[in-house]
């Protein structure tokens, strides 16, 4: 077995450090060495979004970055929305709007939702559809996640005011 | 019911409750929201190991030998199975397993699990090997040497029924009409239902229309792969964690696979991400077991995408020929169904469900269907949201379409017309009760969508109108009533969609309570009696019909206990808006909170449950408006505005039938449009990644608007129909005919991806 690596990180505000072959995925890393479980895996090649985290402000697809690549970064996971036992406005805006069924990709959607509020607190119809392209959800049809952001820009402008 | 304005969701309601009908906030939200689910692949244990399976490379070839020896000798490896370290039982190969909506037989289940002595599909399993560390399980794969002597392969329905077609089983007999024969062919089963005479409907016809049409492979493309964890004790019990529709099927097929008594396997039913009809085989679950057995340790198998594409159970590819016959005045008097199904690589197509829903939107006096049912070298195909609905519905509602315009009816009072009721006979059998195909019709034909003008160029409107069955099967339930007057629920059925919700709102509204008052749990299979599984639409009808009369049950006891409190009969007392009171004394009464506190010193503790399969449950009626527009340049077509209306019966919570409904929808338009397995010659699948099997992302769709339309079941105690599936029905059908408005094409093949369209254009001379 390859040698392990040691990498130190920011994750959901905390120090976190950790050992793991070069092969393992960010992704991998998250969910089998540190229990993080809350990133999930549909297809380890970048294309449901279900794992998706922040990276340094950035989202990305954590199955395509590697463990030994986070060392010194900052990183938020779906475990790291929430402030203490609030839930995050996009968070109580999924439940409200019934905009997840199974919800194995409701973890990535949200954090990708909120990272697109941070950066567009008005954003159009078309702008959320966009954002959200990279996540697949199988059960919604997409209909009540784009009105759960919706929803959520606008609690998270008017508490803004 | 009437729709008087633009809505985007609307429910046309014809009985309120108070709590049924209502939209609470689901009980596993939180959870699902925060990361904390746990789902199959999320579970983890004490000594955990991987486990990983070899697959075929060949879509078709004989197994000369299997030799695991140099993959047991690698370093960190600690152990390997194939088909021959399964225990064989006493136990006829050719009796059946329950598996959902789709059964198979032992035999086929096991060689479906690891292969024995050939396999038929690119992607069956032949090995498997457990190791402490999933990537080095995955490499010891290549130090398996399989010998095979690769045979020709057969992947399309057509194809499989030709005289010279390479025979997947030698000693499968075509079963026809009822019978079975000496012909050992790739025809499992052929049937025919017959109404009336097909002939005499066809001369009374002035318009006939015959038309020809194939649909590719899909798959139901849940976003959690398959996944099962599985530790086999020292005692020879077997506990299994795995993601699954089918709790109960899976353990049950476990244990006919590993020859144990079914009390020696418990199923802990994790959260699931998804089935849509496609979990509900075992699959891993009995590989992990056994590589469980011989290492000692906890182990697990995921499925990686390209596995979960290629070894699981897609729907299948159809083809199908359909005549229907019409008088001028628009009565359609003959209709006519031949349905050829590929089952994959053993028996077992929904074909049988294509024919019982393929005219059954209408009152159709002389039929006939033939169905097939076809093994090629594909995955033994699985269930999918309706199976064999879909496929059927593409080439009859475009046929209809078809006969619609030739007579110069509108689309929509054509249907109407001809549109099935109760008491109408279905070719197959049933006699029809209550329905709601007239009204779902009514409804489509009042939207603002459809009565909204669309212009522009290269673009048109379309419509469908589909059944689908609706399953009910075996379901239990007990309610406790803890000391404070909450309630905690146990349930066997899987919640893939907010049904823990969806059923505790049921005994919520028995016992006058707010549902938050109860806690609902998925349980597992040592926990709660025989439940069948979350297919078939069937969870908030069967397993809510349990937490009625569960409730029910409370309701008895508590007035009960109340009675020999109070030392007063218990027909003078009633339990309402969670209150006990007297009919005759009004000073008696008694918050259910505070009784619920004096019961373990009354007499015990109350625990209400109940177990029962309901009777059938009428089918559901959905229909899709869908505006397209066609790029006749590339042939991509665009969905502009979708609408979706169905039949719910009683929608329990709304929200929840609306996101049945718009995903169902989603579903339907990645069928009708992209989705699709790409086989090269070998019977290899050439897509097997989310990339390349190209899923609706949210960019493809517009906002799907929505009609709940509520014809009450004639059975259910608040009239609830099931409504997971029927929404995938119509989808593939109503974008053809859109596109038929919008470029004057009929369309015959699944999917109408841009270059089927250019082709179909280019062919039309445009
Ligand atoms: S698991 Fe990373 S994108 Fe699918
Ligand atoms: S809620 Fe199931 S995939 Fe999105």
């Amino acid at each position: 077995m390859p040698a392990k690596t040691y990498v130190q990180t920011t994750i959901n505000g905390e120090h976190v450090d950790f050992l793991c072959e070069p092969r393992q995925s960010l992704l991998e890393c998250l969910r089998d060495v540190i229990g993080l479980t809350g990133s999930k895996e549909g297809c380890n090649d970048g294309n449901c979004g279900a794992c998706t985290v922040v990276l340094d402000g950035r989202i990305v697809t954590s199955c395509l970055v590697l463990g030994v690549e986070v060392e010194g970064r900052e990183i938020t996971t779906i475990e790291g929305v929430a402030c203490g036992s609030t839930l995050h406005p996009v968070q109580t805006a999924f439940l409200e709007n019934a905009a997840l069924q199974c919800g194995i990709c409701t973890p990535g959607f949200i954090v990708a939702s909120k990272v697109l509020l941070e950066q567009n607190p008005d954003p159009t119809e078309h702008e959320i559809r966009f954002w959200l392209a990279n996540n697949l959800c199988r059960c919604t049809g997409y209909d009540k996640i784009v009105r759960a952001v919706q929803d959520a820009a606008v609690k998270m402008r008017e508490a803004e005011v | 019911m009437a729709i008087k304005n633009y809505e985007p969701n609307m429910v046309l309601a014809t009985t309120e409750y108070e709590v049924v009908g209502t939209r609470p906030v689901r009980h596993d939200g939180t959870d699902k929201v925060t990361g904390r689910a746990q789902y199959g692949a999320d579970f983890t244990s004490t000594g955990l190991i991987f486990g990983a399976v070899l697959r075929s490379p060949h879509a078709h070839a004989r197994i000369r030998s299997i030799d695991v020896s140099k993959a047991e000798a690698q370093p960190g490896v600690l152990a390997a199975v194939t088909a021959k370290d399964f225990p064989r039982s006493d136990a006829s190969p050719d009796e059946y397993v329950q598996l959902g909506e789709l059964n198979t037989r032992l035999g086929y289940l096991r060689d479906n699990i690891l292969a024995s002595d050939k396999t038929l599909y690119k992607g069956q399993p032949v090995a498997a090997v457990a190791a402490a560390n999933a990537h080095v399980a995955h490499e010891a794969l290549a130090l398996i040497e399989v010998d095979y002597e690769v045979l020709p392969s057969v992947l399309t329905a057509p194809d499989g029924m030709k005289d010279d077609a390479p025979i997947l089983h030698d000693h499968l007999k075509t079963e026809e009409l009822g019978e079975l024969t000496d012909r050992v062919s790739n025809v499992a089963q052929h049937f025919q239902h017959v109404l009336g005479n097909l002939e005499e409907g066809l001369a009374e016809a002035d318009v006939v229309i015959e038309r020809e049409f194939d649909t590719a492979t899909v798959h139901q493309g849940y976003i959690e792969p398959h996944n099962a964890t599985a530790f086999w004790n020292k005692d020879g019990k077997v506990t299994i964690w795995c993601s699954t529709q089918g709790p109960f099927e899976v353990r049950d097929a476990s244990a006919a696979s590993l020859n144990l008594d079914i009390a020696d396997i418990k199923l802990v039913p994790m959260e699931i991400g998804g089935g849509f009809g496609g979990k509900f085989e075992p699959y891993g679950a009995p590989v992990a077991a056994m590589l469980s057995k011989k290492t000692g340790h906890t182990v697990k198998i995921i499925m990686s995408r390209a596995e979960d594409l290629q070894g699981t159970g897609p729907t299948p590819g159809s083809n199908l020929r359909i005549k229907m016959g019409a008088t001028r005045d628009g009565k359609i008097t003959a209709a006519q169904a031949h349905l050829a199904f590929e089952a994959g690589a053993f028996p077992g197509s929904p074909v049988g469900a294509a024919a019982m829903t393929v005219f059954a939107a209408y009152d159709v006096p002389n039929v006939v269907i033939d169905g097939y049912d076809v093994v090629v070298n594909k995955p033994k195909s699985g269930a999918y949201r309706a199976p064999g609905a879909t496929q059927a519905a593409f080439g009859v509602e475009t046929v209809i379409d078809e006969i619609a315009e030739k007579l110069g009816h509108d689309p929509i009072e054509l249907r109407l017309m001809n549109a099935a009721k109760e008491g109408t006979r279905r070719a197959d059998g049933p006699i029809n009760p209550k329905i709601g195909c007239v009204e779902v019709l009514e409804a489509m034909r009042d939207h603002p969508h459809y009565n909204a003008p669309l212009e522009g160029p290269n673009r048109g409107r379309g419509v469908a109108v589909g059944f689908w069955i609706n399953g009910a099967g075996a379901s239990a339930c007990t309610i406790m009533v803890n000391p404070d007057g909450s309630l905690t629920l146990s349930e066997g059925s899987a919640d893939i969609g907010g049904t823990r919700t969806s059923v505790a709102m049921q005994a919520a509204e028995v016992l006058g309570i707010p549902v938050e008052k109860i806690n609902p749990q998925v349980v597992d299979t040592d926990s709660v009696g025989y439940t069948s599984g979350t297919g078939g639409s069937s969870v908030t009808f069967k397993a809510g019909w349990t937490a009625y009369e569960a409730a029910n049950d409370i309701k008895r006891q508590m007035i009960d206990r109340a009675s020999k409190i109070w030392e007063v009969e218990p027909d003078t007392l009633d339990l309402q808006a969670g209150e006990i009171t007297s009919k005759v004394d009004s000073e008696l009464r008694m918050s259910f909170a505070e009784l619920a506190g004096q019961l373990n010193d009354t007499g015990g503790p109350v625990v209400g449950s109940c177990s029962l399969t309901p009777p059938a449950i009428g089918g559901a009626y959905a229909g899709s408006i869908v505006d397209v527009e066609v790029d006749p340049e590339t042939g991509k077509v665009t969905v502009l505005r979708f609408t979706c209306v169905q039949d719910a019966g009683k929608a329990i919570h709304p929200s929840y039938v609306e996101g049945q409904m718009q995903g169902g929808s989603v579903q339907g338009i990645g069928w009708g449009l992209n989705e699709e397995y790409f086989m090269n010659e070998a019977g290899g699948m050439m897509n097997s990644s989310l990339l390349d099997y190209r899923m609706p992302v949210s960019l493809d769709v517009p906002m799907i608007d929505t009609v709940i339309v509520e014809v009450p079941s004639a059975t259910h105690p608040y009239g609830a129909r099931g409504v997971g599936e029927v929404n995938i029905v119509t989808p593939p059908a109503a974008i053809a005919n859109g596109i038929y408005r919008a470029v004057n094409i009929r369309m015959e093949k699944l999917p109408m991806n841009p270059g089927a369209v250019v082709e179909a254009v280019w062919k039309n001379g445009g």
